[in-house]
């Protein structure tokens, strides 16, 4: 048991020591975006219809990093100031299903086909989602 | 097992370049704006509180894992014959897992290296779209339908992106490969 305890104590080790540096990089990497991330641009981008505004909001949200509350204060703000539902869903969901910039991390660890696949998947997903969402809840009055 | 310590050799150096590229990336910010710089470091700092506690977990995790965990229990739970019980460990886990992603990752490359099947990974990432604790933020801020009405998608939807990852991997097996 000892021995089994010593072995799995090295393997734990060694995967944090190989996991280290990308986490480190992709905080580091995350707060330089968050920080560069103009806010203020979103709102512009919207109002077309609701398939575009959908695509923009889950692209937004797809490369923007960042706490999901960030997304529920930022999405709420948007809605407010006259950005349609669409639009704030997918930014909502895309948020927190795409990755793109956790997309290094993600290609070194799980594999680059899993993470570009995974990815593209989410993004469209977010896309159908706020459309589903939004008809969903015009359905229920 | 010699195969694993060489993949993870490999992808050891590749994090170390990864972080070279970020460090370069960040001292030039902070050679063209000091201030920007000092705000992205306070950031940084923020962010890193969050996740310590969480990679404590992960690697406790990944520890347990590594000692109890043997691949013919991943194989039956989790493996390409689990069935219906592996995606509901998926659902489950990925809505219950806390915190930053990244900490994530490792725990799905130990799993994946000890058979887990890679659609199942795909839906506990995106699983963990259902934020629990922040689900009274998100009533405060759009109502109780709509949060009803999201939440739902998500769960549906966490299935049809492992569903669309298998169906893909059929294709291209190098989903299964890192």
């Amino acid at each position: 048991m000892q021995d089994k305890i010593k072995q799995s104590a090295r393997k734990t080790l060694s995967s944090l020591l190989a996991m280290l540096p990308i986490i480190m990089g992709m905080l580091l990497l995350t707060s330089l975006i968050v920080e560069l991330f103009p806010e203020q641009i979103a709102s512009g981008l919207f109002g077309k219809n609701s398939v575009v505004d959908a695509w923009v909001g889950a692209t937004i949200g797809g490369i923007a990093a960042g706490h999901p509350l960030v997304s529920y204060i930022l999405g709420g703000e948007l809605l407010s100031s006259g950005v349609s539902l669409f639009a704030v869903t997918a930014l909502i969901v895309s948020w927190v299903t795409v990755g793109i910039v956790q997309l290094p991390a993600e290609a070194l660890m799980l594999g680059k086909c899993f993470a570009i696949y995974r990815n593209l998947i989410c993004y469209l997903f977010a896309i159908v989602i706020a459309l589903l969402t939004v008809f969903t809840l015009q359905l229920m009055g | 097992m010699k195969d694993s310590s060489v993949k993870r050799h490999k992808s050891g150096i590749a994090g170390w370049i990864f972080l070279g590229i970020v460090l370069s990336i960040y001292a030039l910010t902070a050679v063209l704006d000091g201030e920007l710089a000092a705000t992205v470091i306070t950031t940084f700092s923020h962010l890193l509180e969050r996740v310590l506690p969480v990679l404590l977990i992960v690697f406790l995790l990944i520890f347990v894992i590594n000692l109890l965990l043997n691949p013919a229990w991943i194989k039956k739970y989790l493996g390409h014959r689990s069935g219906i019980t592996g995606w509901l460990v998926a659902i489950a886990g990925g809505v219950l897992s806390t915190g930053p992603v990244y900490p994530w990752y490792a725990l799905l490359s130990e799993l994946r290296e000890r058979g887990m099947k890679m659609s199942l990974a795909a839906v506990f990432l995106y699983s963990r779209a259902v934020k629990l604790p922040l689900i009274p933020m998100l009533i405060h801020y759009f109502g109780l339908s709509y949060t009803l009405v999201l939440l739902a998608y998500l769960l549906i939807f966490s299935i049809f992106s492992g569903l669309a990852m298998e169906r893909l991997q059929g294709s291209n097996p190098g989903i299964q490969q890192p």
